[in-house]
């Protein structure tokens, strides 16, 4: 079975399920001339990311071609990419606080 | 091919010269006390329209006079076409100072206090009794037919999930383009969802002036959020954002972003205040949608656009609010709140292109006369967005 996804910009680290696909499928992920054949280590409901390529703790996190937040762990090809992995970099507050202790 | 390239609209001209989709009589009350006594004018009175907050007294400085701007802006938009204005008497936000801005757009204003006219049941009775003349002089006028070029149509995406930057963003960015070209206005706002996105828009901006401006707003309400020591992702995306998708606050504002299209951010203007240029405009409001929505109908906008991934229930006491679904499973479960579907660009069914000119020709007949879902649900949704302690 063909299931759907679309990844925006070639360089995205993520791609977006446009169904739910069970753990283990393997999708072809395509956008413009770039081709990632990725086998899903996590079930991925419809509109949740899931990486394209390997993603470092500390390293952007690309979606749009621009930056939606940072990695707060590893995280592998295949796997679950939301907010138990990825945190944002922007309304900070609580970093801000730890930061300035006062 | 006239009608996509030379769309018209059927609407009341106003004294003041602009022209409104709707021709309501608005019971306004500037004070949360006068709020019930106004909702019972409108069951009284067919044509009549209001809504409950719980502003108006005890404010001050900036945030005193973004409420009376609000009230102001809800009076004079084009949709209405004569306001009775109803205060208790002692508030800060008095009736009176309200309809003397609101009469110098030359519609029909009348005022009603509680304390002055014989408490709750005679102020009832007085403002019903204006209230049934203004319908039934309303209701004398006929339509005409005028441009786009016209009208101030809001964009606003609410309840959002992953497929809103996909589908229904991009399509209402597509029609907030033909209405630019059209010689009309189109109003983005939501500031909190546009953090992240700030720098694509200042690359649109006019001149220095309004990129430098971009930047300051954006600022202004993200140190909001890092004064209160929290990420403001504890409140934004919310959790239904999250459920649907939707990360990090970043992700959402560049999905929110795609509302804007591809025209020149030709202004930057305060919450609650009419866009002095046509084009695109960015008006600096929170992302909570009932605030925005209400800050883009009292800035003028006499229609909405609003795009919805979760399904959301939102309308105004007095503009038409387009409700555009992102993906189709929603739409079929809430047929009932729903006015369009974009999620046939997720099926692959149909073009961001194609959705858009559907979009356009469902404006002109929305602005027509045509009622929305959230008209005939009675969706009265008002609340303004308060930048200072209550005293």
């Amino acid at each position: 079975m063909e299931y759907k996804t679309v990844m925006m910009k070639p360089e995205d680290s993520v791609a977006v399920a446009l169904t739910d696909i069970p753990a283990g499928t393997t999708v072809k992920v395509t956008c413009q001339d770039r081709t990632f054949v990725v086998q899903l280590r996590d079930t991925i409901e419809f509109g949740h990311k899931f990486a394209v390529v390997p993603i470092k703790r500390g390293q952007d996190v690309r979606k749009y071609g621009e930056v939606i937040g940072v990695a707060s762990r590893d995280i592998e090809v295949g796997e679950h990419v939301h907010v138990h992995n990825v945190e944002g970099k922007r309304g900070r507050g609580d970093k801000v606080g730890r930061a300035n202790p006062s | 091919m006239g009608a996509q390239t030379h769309p018209k609209f059927w609407g009341y001209r106003r004294p003041d010269g602009r022209v409104g989709v709707r021709n309501h009589v608005l019971i306004l009350p500037t004070i949360t006390c006068a709020t019930q006594a106004a909702k019972q004018v409108t069951e009284l009175v067919h044509g009549t329209v209001s809504f409950i907050h719980q502003h108006g007294c005890a404010q001050v400085g900036v945030d005193y006079e973004q409420t009376f701007r609000t009230y102001v802006g809800m009076g004079t938009n084009p949709n209405v076409y004569g306001v009775v204005v109803m205060g208790l008497g002692c508030e800060t936000h008095q009736a009176r100072s309200v309809a003397g801005e609101i009469a110098k757009s030359g519609k029909p204003v009348e005022v009603v206090s509680i304390q002055d006219h014989g408490g709750t049941l005679g102020a009832i009775a007085r403002a019903a009794r204006i209230a049934a003349q203004m319908v039934q002089d309303a209701s004398a006028l006929t339509r005409e037919p005028f441009d786009f070029s016209e009208l101030i149509v809001g964009t606003e995406c609410g309840g959002s999930d992953a497929c809103s930057g996909l589908s229904a963003n991009p399509a209402v960015g597509v029609v907030s383009d033909m209405i630019v070209d059209l010689g009309g206005t189109a109003i983005l706002a939501e500031t909190t969802e546009l953090i992240g996105a700030e720098h694509l828009l200042a690359e649109r901006a006019v001149d220095d002036r309004v990129a430098k401006r971009v930047y300051e707003v954006i600022q202004a309400m993200e140190s909001r959020a890092t004064a209160m020591g929290v990420d403001i992702r504890t409140g934004n995306p919310s959790p239904g954002n999250i459920r649907g998708g939707l990360t990090t606050l970043e992700e959402k504002s560049l999905g929110a972003a795609a509302k804007a299209g591809t025209r020149p951010l030709q202004e930057l203007v305060e919450y609650a205040q009419r866009p002095t240029k046509k084009g695109l405009v960015w008006m600096d409001t929170p992302g909570h949608d009932i605030e925005q929505l209400t800050g883009m109908v009292a800035g003028g906008a006499q229609v909405v656009l609003f795009t919805s991934g979760r399904g959301t229930p939102t309308g105004s006491p007095i503009a038409p609010v387009i409700k555009i679904a992102t993906n189709t499973p929603m739409f079929e479960r809430m047929r009932d709140n729903m006015d369009l579907n974009a999620g046939t660009i997720i099926d692959g069914t149909e073009s961001i292109e194609s959705v858009g000119q559907r979009i356009l020709e469902e404006i002109a007949r929305v602005c027509s006369g045509k009622l929305t879902k959230s008209e005939i649900l009675k969706q009265h949704d008002f609340g303004i967005w308060r930048i200072g302690p209550t005293f």
